[in-house]
């Protein structure tokens, strides 16, 4: 094995290799070859670093330096300056978004600072193609050790006392899941690992499985040894397909040293995975459609009880966990869950994986203990608000969470919390908005997804969140009265209360939440026509002011429907009823005489 | 490929493997390993620093001792080339100056090993951008 | 089974684990309204999706509402029903389902049948709030022979889908779309004609709304009967005569032949005739039929095929047609009493009146929709003009005569005219599961052994409600084993086992409604109380025991047929006028 002196990881997740993250590999192995160094420096190409936004990601070690943007044609500056000569290349550094400055050591970036990486501890680390690079991180130890020295009962109660909780939006208690898998006798059971990710935004599982995809073989053949099942299988999105790939090369490799197979480790314990396709219908996400679009019937829900533990699929007992929690279970028992429960807050423990999105300057994957701050995620993490616009609210838990206003920013990230603040810690979508954004307008588009995403089968859902849709865009045109704002509360209390699934249940809660924390907000759409955020186009008034004019007849010219009338060197009007607030005019004003009301 | 048939395979299967993560494991906390920087401007490499560097990191690895070797850039003795930087855990960092394969054995076995100077140290003369 | 206490609305409850609140509540006289939700106890048909979420109820100490109809009750539970949070979320839910859902109640074909509407009424729903601007999921309607589906009136209830799919294992109706576009159809959105869709009309008969209704005839009868150039004859289904009657408040059960007889030829029909005496018809092919296949098979021949089925049920024969196009041969060729009829009528019966063949409408009055279908196809047309000329449902001619004012109650019992009105106790059981049997094993009999049967008359064996019984006749030494079976599903059990070599049966009766004719897609609704399946069953029986002469080979007018006109059962004038042949329909799917 070569010695190498110097590791340049690539990131290969799906976000930078949209901007051609695989040809910066492939002219960075090429330059390192022309300078003779292919034996001292090696590219790998890893899953996904978190920082998409600014991607793609260059990351070189030991020395800790982290290119941010990179473009195939850098790659000779880099070996050039950086790999030969060993001078960072300073105008690819990440710049610290306050001051400006280029960060030298990624170390001091404040969005890793905060983090502790266990579900995401391989990502954007080792070549997520190479089951010897997890081994090498001690991959499938944690296998090895449970069918070597754990009884089934011991593995459960590990995972129990960890108190590992659902990552997919449940939240519910991963062990007590398993023991009720494992209590139901019977001939055949199944793992199943949800791979559907589905909130608009979200994407930590599609990382995981790109970046470190054995770390879920692994887990689910742990489960598949705790409750007593000998085959896995992973729902997955269709549009996924990196991740199957990874995946399909996980598979393979793991079956080429009997990790997967039967006899794993000279026991008698089998085990093998196979995938299944989603279309990516979000209502999929729950278990129930889950296993009925597996067994390839229609992906809706099913009243629970029966739970998959005892009925699942084919109508065997079945465990459902989603990518991020299995991802837990290996370093649960590698490290015991002693260790593990010691991070995190009383009732969540470990870490959580967060879409970090919206109007914040550091955007991306993070993962944070439980109990982190909204603050401390925004502001050190998320590097603050764009702009240095003022923060607004933060909706969390992707569309069936809710909007959290400043006064929430000091609560501690766990399941209950968030709950408690009406909102959800959901798969872990976290959307933050600032000053410009109106809140109506922000209900509505979470509710859009839902009705588009609801599956149809409750009419609840199927019916009632189609009319709240409809009432929300008539209060963002100004055409709803006060009593409809009473009717949105009544139909979203509704809709949460008798709704079949989850999906429904929550569906209203960007509503509720937004009722209740930006109340005046709703208020002045429906009394006085106005957007407070100045965000509803149809509220918008474009106005002339008097003073400012010197009727030079330029808006006049650019206004497209012929709405502004006025002499030449006379004040300009702008006729609201032709008005289609396009913006033209204040665009063609050189005197700020056009403004937005 | 072989099967791994047992804990103890896979144990010895890491192992051997373990090289291939090591630098990017020590990357991560650089501060718990000595640290060494090899000065690998065209001047020190003109003076043989990249030979300095291959012996070290196959040195220390044969001597069993865990540590993060990287390159830097010219870091002003250029009289003294190869230069190298040497940060034992929690110690401040030392400069060493002219060094060769020679050199560079007996600073791995009396400096890094046990903590005696040896000749050849070098006045520090820079601060790192991290201090400013 | 354990037993488990609870409270709902502060009664004190004891029922066996696994109940759920519905059925619980029920028990003590607590009525939970529903709309999805339905029980066809009988067929073990259980349809509880929780979809449409009326039957929402609080559960103390959960977090949301329960949907009584499908969650299990537990010991200690405490339920409240009527509180104002249900009622609140009970009204909002029915709001939601009829704010899209079109308000054209008055030419509805289901208003005043309609679960939907009663439910409105019950919860004293008397406006729509946003419907002004509330948007409508459209669909089109789709016409074919049998059935009519307008989407825009389907509420997502499934019942449907789970009669379609799990009872008959046709697989015509699935849910497609999702969200607010969701609605159910053949796959594809294609039309049901080109579905393998059997018209059995089972989802029709179960459909809460106005969604899947009968193709409507009442028009062409009216102008039919206007026309004084026509001669129009009515044939009554012998399940007709058994449910008819609940239209007009009459006890499920209850025998009207007499009453509807009176009511048909007061409408203006021509002629009143019996399907019954083609059934007797039927019978005499058929049995024919199964003794020529039963004694070549006893003498050895290969080739002949065992079990014979039987061929009246046109909703089966599309079934085997469209599933099992390799078993085509395999019913008896014998047409159906509906097509017997038509033909004997426009050609036997035209010729004795002198009129011609175009001047003579025959209408069938049918407790079926599959007969709508049947009655145009073209092997049962000559020269464009078909035997039936249109069928009519039990509903429908209820709608006709209640349109005419009769009150079927005041009005005399009349008998059928003759010739084609006369029938037996044989012919009247095609009605009901197990009847199709029964009269072939008398009249068989009868024709196999040389015996008569005359004390031994009811078979009961053969009688009942299972879904799939077997039983076995011993004519004179020789064992016949006899396979009856009611629901497609059921029937497609059966099937696989010929298919499969492993069929111990020489017949087998199959009818595709729950209890036969008497459950047809075209008889009044019974809104999932399947004992009035039953109770119309029995009138059957009644029907049968009342009738002077039991056996079909005995009818005066059918050995009369055989004598002046059709020569011997199966010859050359019975095979072209009585007898079909059947088509491989499997390749017929396709998309529009």
């Amino acid at each position: 094995m070569a010695n190498y002196k110097m590791h340049l990881l690539v990131c290969g997740g799906t976000g930078c290799r949209a901007s051609a993250s695989d040809s910066i590999g492939e002219s960075l192995k090429q330059k390192l070859e022309e300078n003779n160094l292919r034996e001292e420096v090696q590219v790998i190409m890893t899953g996904c670093f978190g920082f998409c936004e600014q991607g793609p990601i260059v990351k070189i070690l030991p020395d800790n330096t982290f290119y941010t943007q990179v473009k195939p044609e850098d790659s000779e500056e880099i070996v050039q300056e950086h790999v030969i000569k060993g001078r960072q290349v300073e105008r690819l550094l990440y710049k610290d978004p306050e001051k400006g400055e280029p960060i030298h050591d990624a170390r001091k970036m404040d969005f890793y600072k905060k983090q502790i990486r266990i579900a995401l501890r391989n990502c954007g680390f080792i070549d997520p193609e190479n089951i010897d690079e997890y081994i090498a991180r001690d991959g499938y130890f944690a296998l090895g050790t449970v069918l070597k020295d754990m009884s089934r009962e011991d593995v459960i109660s590990e995972i129990k006392e960890s108190g590992l909780r659902g990552r997919g939006g449940g939240g519910f208690p991963a062990g007590l899941k398993w023991d009720f898998a494992y209590k139901n006798e019977s001939d055949q059971k199944y793992v199943v690992c949800n791979a559907d990710e589905g909130d608009p935004g979200a994407f930590m599982d599609r990382s995981i499985l790109e970046g470190d995809p054995h770390a879920v073989l692994e887990a689910m053949a742990i489960c598949g040894y705790a409750i007593g099942a000998d085959k896995g299988l992973i729902y997955i999105r269709a549009e996924y397909p990196l991740a199957i790939k990874r995946l399909k090369i996980a598979i393979d490799q793991a079956r080429q040293y009997g990790l997967l197979g039967e006899g794993i480790f000279s026991t008698d314990f089998n085990f093998d995975i196979q995938l299944r396709y989603g279309a990516g219908a979000f209502v999929c996400g729950e278990e129930t459609a889950l296993i009925h679009s597996m067994e390839g019937d229609r992906g809706e829900p099913t009243f629970k009880p029966p739970f998959p533990a005892e009925s699942g699929y084919l109508g065997k007992p079945t465990n459902v966990n989603n990518v991020e929690t299995y991802a837990n279970v290996p370093v649960i028992i590698n490290k015991g869950a002693g260790w593990y429960s010691k991070i995190g807050t009383e009732k969540s423990k470990g870490t959580k994986v967060f879409a970090l999105a919206g109007k914040v300057n550091n955007v991306g994957l993070i993962e944070v203990p439980m109990g982190t701050t909204l603050r401390e995620v925004i502001f050190e993490i998320g590097g603050g608000i764009k702009e240095g616009k003022k923060f607004k609210a933060v909706q969390t838990g992707g569309p069936s969470g809710g909007c959290l206003t400043e006064d929430h920013l000091d609560t501690p990230i766990d399941f209950d919390n968030l709950l408690a603040a009406g909102s959800i810690m959901g798969s872990g979508g976290m959307v933050v908005m600032d000053e410009d954004d109106c809140m109506v307008s922000v209900a509505k588009f979470f509710l859009e997804f839902t009705v588009e995403e609801s599956c149809g089968k409750c009419s609840p859902c199927r019916i009632g969140n189609k009319r709240m849709h409809e009432l929300l865009e008539r209060i963002t045109q100004g055409k709803a009265e006060k009593k409809d704002l009473q009717r949105l509360k009544n139909m979203s209390h509704v809709i949460a209360d008798t709704s079949l699934c989850g999906l429904g249940q929550t569906a209203p809660s960007p509503v509720l939440s937004t009722l209740q924390n930006f109340w005046d907000e709703y208020v002045a759409h429906v009394e006085d026509q106005r957007c407070p955020a100045g965000a509803c186009k149809e509220l918008m008034r474009y106005e002339i002011i008097p003073e400012n004019c010197v009727g030079c007849t330029a808006c006049a010219r650019k206004c497209p429907v012929g709405a502004i009338t006025g002499e030449r060197k006379q004040v300009h009007y702008i006729d609201q009823e032709k008005c289609i607030k396009c913006g033209a005019c204040v665009e063609a004003c050189k005197f700020d005489a056009v403004i937005i009301k | 490929m072989a099967k791994i048939k047992s804990l103890e395979d896979l144990k010895k299967k890491k192992e051997d493997l373990q090289k291939k993560v090591d630098l990017r494991e020590r990357a991560d906390q650089p501060e718990h390993f000595v640290q060494i920087k090899v000065g690998m401007a065209t001047s020190g490499i003109a003076s043989g620093a990249k030979e300095v560097m291959d012996f070290l990191m196959e040195a220390l690895e044969k001597r069993n001792i865990e540590a993060v070797v990287t390159q830097a850039g010219d870091m002003g003795y250029s009289y003294a080339e190869p230069t190298i930087e040497v940060t034992r855990p929690d110690e401040e960092p030392v400069v060493f100056g002219y060094v060769d394969t020679k050199r560079a054995d007996e600073i791995i076995e009396k400096y890094i090993k046990r903590g005696e100077l040896v000749d050849g140290i070098l006045p520090q003369n820079y601060r790192t951008i991290d201090e400013e | 089974m354990e037993q488990v206490q609870l409270t709902i609305d502060d009664k004190q409850v004891e029922v066996p684990q696994g109940t759920t609140i519905y059925k619980a509540a029920k028990q003590v006289g607590i009525d939970i309204p529903v709309l999805c939700y339905m029980n066809l106890e009988d067929i073990g048909v259980e349809n509880k999706p929780g979809g449409c979420r009326v039957c929402s109820v609080e559960v103390e100490g959960r977090k949301n509402l329960a949907p009584a109809c499908a969650t299990e009750v537990f010991d200690g539970m405490v339920v409240k029903t009527h509180t104002m949070r249900v009622i609140n979320a009970r009204r909002t839910v029915v709001e939601f389902i009829l704010s899209d859902h079109p308000k054209d109640c008055l030419t509805c074909k289901k208003s005043g049948n309609c679960e939907l509407q009663d439910l409105a009424i019950r919860l004293g729903i008397r406006e729509i709030p946003g419907q002004e601007y509330a948007e409508m999921s459209t669909y089109k309607t789709d016409y074919s022979p049998s059935i009519v589906r307008e989407l825009d009136k389907c509420i997502m209830c499934r019942r449907c889908e789970k009669m379609c799919n799990d009872f008959q294992t046709v697989g015509a109706l699935y849910a497609f779309n999702r969200g607010f576009n969701a609605a159910v159809a053949p796959a594809f959105e294609m039309d049901l004609q080109y579905s393998p869709c059997t018209y059995c009309g089972q989802c029709v008969a179960v459909c809460p709304t106005g969604a899947l209704t009968e193709v409507d005839h009442s028009r062409d009868l009216i102008d039919a009967i206007s026309d004084p150039n026509t001669t129009v004859i009515a044939q009554t289904a012998p399940a007709v005569r058994a449910a008819l009657g609940e239209e007009f408040g009459y006890e499920p059960g209850t025998l009207v032949t007499g009453k509807m007889v009176s009511a048909l030829r007061r409408l203006g029909f021509d002629y009143i005739f019996d399907t019954d005496f083609a059934a007797d018809l039927t019978i005499v092919e058929e049995g024919t039929e199964l003794l020529d296949r039963l004694s070549k098979y006893l003498e050895g021949d290969k080739e002949v095929k065992l079990p014979m089925l039987t061929s009246c049920c046109p909703a089966w024969v599309r079934f085997i047609e469209h599933h099992f196009p390799e078993m085509k041969d395999v019913p008896s060729s014998a047409r159906s009493p509906q097509q017997m009829f038509g033909s004997v009528a426009k050609t036997y019966f035209a010729e004795q009146i002198n009129k011609k063949r175009e001047d003579v409408v025959v209408v069938s009055i049918m407790p079926c929709l599959a007969k709508k279908y049947e009655s145009q196809r073209e092997e049962f047309k000559v020269e464009d003009n078909p035997d039936v000329d249109f069928s009519v449902t039990t509903r429908e001619l209820a709608h006709l005569i209640k349109e005419a004012n009769f009150h079927l109650k005041d009005m005399e019992d009349e008998d059928f005219d003759r010739p084609m009105g006369e029938s037996t106790g044989a012919g009247v059981m095609f009605g009901t599961t197990g009847g199709v049997i029964e009269a072939a094993t008398r009249t068989a009999y009868e024709m196999y052994t040389g015996n008569s049967l005359d004390e031994h008359i009811v078979f009961e064996q053969l009688r009942g409600f299972e879904a799939i019984r077997k039983a076995t006749v011993d004519f004179n030494g020789t064992q016949i084993n006899i396979g009856i079976a009611h629901g497609l599903g059921n029937a497609r059990k059966l099937l696989e086992d010929i298919k499969e070599g492993k069929s111990e049966f020489h017949a087998i009766e199959i009818m595709a409604c729950p209890g036969g004719c008497i459950g047809g897609g075209g008889q009044p609704l019974h809104h999932n109380d399947t004992s009035i399946l039953k109770a119309r069953q029995q009138a059957i029986y009644r029907e049968d025991e009342n009738k002077p002469i039991r056996k079909s080979h005995e009818n005066p007018e059918i050995k009369k047929l055989y004598e002046e006109y059709l020569g011997k059962p199966m010859g050359e004038k019975a095979h072209h006028l009585l007898h079909t042949r059947y088509f491989d329909l499997s390749r017929k799917i396709e998309i529009e």
